[in-house]
């Protein structure tokens, strides 16, 4: 195999690491209740404003700029939970799509007013810059962003699988009434969900913006991103966000350099959708 | 009692009379509609294109005696039309052509616009100057370079851009000059995005440098708005190509300079095509790592107290940033229409369409650095021109070619970071 397609694959493996990150919250989301949260690109996008004004403020990187986003985030969960989910969990499906996505426009537009449409960007080597391993470049904000990315999952899922607060919230997520029978308040487990879910996001959303640039509308190019992502790995499944978003990460890359950089979304597309015609569950996701 | 009552009545209606003699001689306004990309992924070059405008229409409307003989600037408002004021209504095309249209619609069916300018991308361009073909009003463009927006056969269309062959020409020209110089440029690689101007641009570039027996060996072409492009990094670093030509709007400009560095890839030399390249947020965001970037420009600062260089402080004043290539290249269409519209000395599209096609405004008149501005019977500027500039510093653009306006020499290899 040539150097170059080493190289491919590392980035690619590294890229879908990204991508798995910034799903797991709206796979989680979608598994607990059933809502499609529309805002979710741009609670990538304030995780992101948040890395920039710590950096700009104190000068420092994501070890900073990734707790508070975490905590700036997780809080913002809680308010939209209570604030905008709850009611419209009870009414109709479009009412969902529809409040979900002016939450989307509302974050993005306030953003915008406050910082401008300019492009952001923080400095290259804010994260110890770039390795090189015998001519493989790996970048240290994307390995930093790719293990995170697996800590992220895994302890999610152990949260979900082995601990108190995961089986309620998925008792929860089952059946609510029999939930409350059994003394668990289906409220607090669902706003737990949501800051656990806008949590990760704008940790993801942190780490990101040390290898990209940072704009409002950022949430819409990677918004679409983490939609495929969490279908081809099965709604509600944490593990099925990191395995999808590996295969799409170096599914892209790989189609990006051997057959041209236009025809990547046709494959991955294409390759999605012949997937899901014999595994509409996805990847790992329940019937 | 009687007295007051009468006093009173006297005095309402001395009021009313002077406010409605007030509103008899308050001045004409004109309305002109720009549709611009306010959100969006192109929001950053929409904001700033709109802060130009209104920076145009200050020196429109208010007397600006310090810029000497610029056209509209001496005396407030527009001379020809007695005085009357500018008014911009702004619509936000969102950078989608489908929006673009939809405003342009909205603009002149219910705002009742006189002339529309913008609209910034290429195929927003495209769509919005459809509607006002249709409606019978002028729209004046100046900063689409696709080469197709002229060739439609529009009587209604204006521009007063340098577009893609006149580009293609320049970065040939360019090219030569420094392979004479012992500048190796013998494999060019183009990398592109496919939207209207993206593609647009790179076809016109290959088949002027086919035609002059210089093929392009490299055509990389890529989707708008990537989330990676390491993939199309990684085929230049393989190819090592001599020359790339980078036309990119500013989040893919920004990337590719990002995953560029991140991937320790440097051509020997990088010619971009100004866009994203040009946009005052990328050189902020990745200025640094981008030094020796080539591109082209038609704006130059000029000495103190120019009219350039006034507008740059009134610019550099109201945004914090200083003026760039894309975006005086639309304040100059803006001027260039209300210079029409000033000379139609009426609002009748019919009689501003004449007026636009009777242009003839020389260097002096202009702020962009254009051999002047007269329209051919298609619509296009034929004196449009254009100067390559180079990122030496990371943080400003300067000329270095032609050899007779370039302020330094060209910096050769690429230098990156």
């Amino acid at each position: 195999m040539s150097s170059t397609l080493i190289q491919v694959i590392a980035g690619g493996l590294l890229l879908g690491a990204v991508y798995a990150l910034f799903s797991s919250g709206l796979t989680l989301v979608w598994g607990m209740m059933n809502i499609v949260n529309f805002a979710h690109g741009d609670f990538v996008m304030l995780g992101m404003y948040v890395a920039f004004v710590v950096w700009t403020l104190f000068g420092a990187g994501p070890w900073l700029g990734a707790p508070l986003a975490v905590l700036v985030l997780a809080t913002l969960g809680i308010v939209v939970y209570f604030g905008l989910i709850r009611d419209i969990m009870k009414g109709p499906m479009l009412a969902q799509i529809l409040g979900t996505f002016g939450l989307a426009l509302l974050l993005r537009y306030s953003v915008f007013w406050w910082f401008g449409a300019n492009f952001l960007s923080l400095p290259e080597n804010l994260v110890g810059g770039t390795f090189d391993i015998m001519g493989l470049r790996i970048q240290a904000s994307r390995l930093l962003a790719g293990v995170v990315a697996l800590l992220v999952t895994l302890g999610l899922h152990f949260l979900l699988t082995r601990t108190s607060l995961g089986s309620k919230m998925l008792a929860v997520a089952e059946d609510s009434t029999a939930a409350q029978l059994m003394g668990i308040r289906p409220d607090t487990m669902q706003a737990v969900a949501w800051a656990i879910a806008a949590g990760a996001t704008g940790l993801a959303g942190a780490l990101i913006a040390t290898f990209f640039y940072v704009v409002p509308t950022v949430g819409e190019t990677l918004g679409i991103v983490a939609f495929v992502t969490v279908s081809l790995g099965g709604f509600g499944s944490v593990p099925g966000a990191l395995v999808a978003g590996l295969l799409i990460g170096v599914i892209e890359s790989l189609s990006a350099y051997l057959i041209g950089a236009v025809y990547k979304d046709m494959v991955v597309y294409a390759l999605f959708l012949g997937f899901l015609w014999f595994r509409p569950q996805g990847l790992m996701g329940k019937l | 009692m009687k007295f007051k009552r009468i006093a009173g009545l006297v005095c309402a209606a001395s009021i009313s009379v002077l406010s409605a003699s007030g509103a008899f001689s308050q001045e004409k306004t004109v309305k002109i509609g720009a549709v611009l990309p306010l959100s969006g992924s192109a929001a950053s070059a929409g904001a700033h294109t709109k802060a130009a405008i209104e920076v145009a229409v200050d020196i429109i409307n208010n007397a600006h005696p310090e810029f000497g003989n610029f056209p509209l600037a001496k005396n407030a408002g527009l001379a020809g039309l007695g005085g009357a004021k500018v008014e911009v209504v702004f619509g936000d095309n969102q950078g989608s052509p489908a929006a673009g249209q939809n405003q342009t619609l909205r603009l002149i069916t219910e705002e009742k616009v006189v002339a529309v300018t913008g609209a910034y991308q290429s195929g927003v361009t495209l769509t919005a100057s459809a509607i006002a073909e249709k409606y019978g009003i002028p729209f004046v463009n100046g900063e689409s370079v696709a080469a197709n927006l002229t060739e439609r056969g529009f009587k209604w269309f204006f521009r007063t851009t340098p577009i893609a062959s006149d580009i293609a020409r320049i970065d040939y020209d360019f090219l030569t000059d420094m392979k004479a110089s012992g500048v190796k440029s013998n494999s060019i690689a183009i990398v592109h995005d496919t939207t209207e101007y993206g593609v647009s641009v790179a076809n016109v570039i290959a088949s002027t440098f086919k035609e002059k027996g210089q093929p392009i060996g490299l055509d990389i072409a890529y989707t708008t708005n990537a989330t990676d492009v390491q993939g199309q990094v990684l085929q230049l670093k393989e190819k090592k190509p001599d020359v790339v030509i980078m036309i990119a709007y500013t989040s893919d400009a920004i990337l590719y300079q990002k995953t560029m560095q991140a991937l320790d890839y440097k051509p020997p030399m990088i010619i971009a095509d100004d866009s994203g390249y040009s946009d005052p947020s990328m050189i902020k965001a990745v200025g640094k790592i981008s030094q020796g970037v080539l591109n082209r420009s038609s704006w130059s600062i000029g000495p103190a107290g120019s009219p350039t260089a006034l507008i740059a402080e009134m610019y550099k004043k109201k945004t914090g940033d200083d003026m760039d290539d894309t975006t005086g290249r639309a304040m100059q269409a803006f001027f260039v229409l209300c210079d029409a519209i000033d000379r139609a000395g009426s609002t009748e599209p019919a009689k501003i369409q004449t007026a636009l096609k009777a242009t003839d405004l020389k260097p002096d008149q202009l702020m962009m650095g254009y051999k002047g501005v007269k329209f051919d019977e298609k619509g296009q500027n034929v004196l449009a021109s254009s100067l390559i500039i180079q990122l030496q510093d990371g943080e400003n653009y300067v000329a270095v070619w032609p050899k007779g306006n370039s302020q330094k020499a060209p910096a050769l290899p690429y230098k990156g970071w």
